[in-house]
């Protein structure tokens, strides 16, 4: 099986691709519109070759660019997402796009993106045009899932997408100021999906919907499972219950279980990673103790297993923000993870041995995994 | 009646470098819409999709700051579009 891999990073100022045939070489393209600001790269596994990208600059505004060619060149969308015009004083207007995601397998051409302030949008024409999803974007609980002094530092998000690779109809999203949504009619209706997730910030810390759900991970081989890395935790849930289990509580306790992401390992449903970060306090968000780590569960996060060969010992502040932190599909499965320092770091043994195999980038948003 | 739009450097790659572009209006929002038609994705860039200028984004007529794009503009005008580029 091939080994030829690429990531693709955004960073706060520009995207560079790696590439490497045996994972272990890499070679450097970029900077790709140096200076502006990158949210996320994502190919397109359904023609393993449109690059779709986020990006925003100072402060002009947001946009969507695409590459057919491997990221040599790139086209703008002649419309990118933008929610529809209103007289109202709360009109929203897209800060940034912070997620893309390629639609199901059985719709090529469609792509989904998520934004700040929280927004779906939907392209049907390859990522040239894009739409307001109204079924979620004007719905009658809007402004209660996404309030408007909701929100991170950069702004309120609608920071991912995941859909059923069974049923298009079906998919979830992720926001920061919501927790969780469901749909299973194509976005056209949407309820929280947020039972027993916690929200520490609210006096019912245990509300329908408020939460702050940093990522989801759906596993490939059982898309029943799904789990999530939380503000407040780290959470699996199994459809069709409705309940999460908070896993995160079998993590060591002066680590706890706050981080950016949650991985699924490609083909073992009850394997999954973590990169937590320092949560105490005044939420530092650095490495627990200034030593960076992997944790791993291979057994639906009954139990967590250290990983941390190769990172630095000590001293090492490093943090990994949500969509900076990958696995590829392949043979044993490699993870990726940018840090805001400009470091990439990986591993090709499943979290084993940890390398750094890139360092001085701005300070990167976003590694995606894709085959090459 | 023709007015001049005068393009900052972070916009000129939309305009294959051109730092003025001239078009017939009598608003500033006509002077964009006639900038964007030319050169497409340019007016999103400063103008969101509520009609507001981009917070950190500066829209002059002439000397004057522009507070609201449905202004009138006068033959002649130069429409200044000008980026804060802050940050570290």
């Amino acid at each position: 099986m091939s080994q030829a891999t690429q990531l693709l990073i955004g960073t706060r100022k520009g995207a560079w691709i790696y590439r490497s045939d045996d994972r272990k070489a890499w070679r450097v393209q970029g900077p790709i519109f140096l200076g502006h600001i990158i949210n996320h790269i994502v190919q397109d596994p359904r023609d393993g070759r449109t690059l779709m990208m986020a990006a925003k600059t100072g402060h002009l505004g947001p946009t969507i660019f695409r590459s057919h060619d491997g990221g040599e060149t790139w086209t703008e969308a002649a419309t990118p997402p933008a929610f529809p015009p209103s007289d109202a004083a709360n009109a929203r207007a897209v800060s940034h796009s912070f997620w893309v995601e390629p639609g199901h397998a059985s719709e090529p051409g469609v792509w989904w993106a998520g934004a700040s302030p929280p927004g779906l949008f939907r392209s049907a024409d390859g990522g040239v045009t894009w739409e307001s999803v109204e079924g979620f974007n004007a719905h009658p609980k809007y402004w209660d899932w996404c309030p408007e002094d909701g929100g991170t530092p950069d702004g309120a998000l609608l920071n991912q997408i995941v859909i059923d690779p069974r049923d298009k109809d079906h998919m979830y999203i992720a926001t920061s100021t919501g927790g969780v949504f469901e749909t299973l009619d194509y976005g056209r209706s949407w309820a929280p999906l947020n039972k027993n997730v916690e929200a520490n910030f609210f006096p019912d810390p245990y509300p329908e919907y408020g939460q702050d759900a940093h990522y989801l991970a759906l596993c490939a081989t059982n898309p029943d499972r799904l789990y999530q890395q939380n503000h407040c935790g780290i959470y699996r849930v199994d459809r069709p219950s409705d309940a999460w289990t908070r896993i995160g509580k079998a993590m060591p306790e002066e680590i706890g279980d706050i981080g950016f992401t949650i991985l699924a390992h490609p083909r073992d449903a009850d394997t999954a990673w973590v990169f937590p970060m320092d949560g105490s306090d005044v939420w530092p968000r650095t490495s627990p103790g200034g030593k960076p780590a992997v944790y791993r569960t291979q057994d639906a996060g009954q139990s967590w297993s250290r990983q941390d060969q190769g990172f630095p010992a000590e001293q090492a502040w490093f943090t990994v923000k949500r969509q900076a932190f990958c696995a590829d599909a392949q043979t044993p499965v490699g993870l990726y993870l940018g840090a805001t320092n400009g470091e990439v770091w990986m591993s090709d043994d499943e979290g084993g041995h940890w390398r750094r195999i890139g360092a001085h980038l701005p300070e990167i948003y976003s590694v995606v995994a894709a085959p090459l | 009646m023709t007015v001049a739009v005068a393009i900052p450097q972070q916009l000129r790659s939309y305009t294959d470098g051109a730092e003025r572009v001239r078009v017939e209006a009598t608003t500033i929002d006509a002077a964009l819409r006639a900038v964007d038609e030319r050169h497409p994705g340019l007016r999103f860039r400063v103008i969101d999709e509520q009609g507001r200028v981009r917070p950190h984004m500066r829209v002059f007529v002439n000397n004057v700051l522009a507070r609201d794009i449905r202004a009138g503009v006068s033959p002649g005008d130069e429409i200044y579009l000008f980026g804060a580029l802050s940050g570290g």
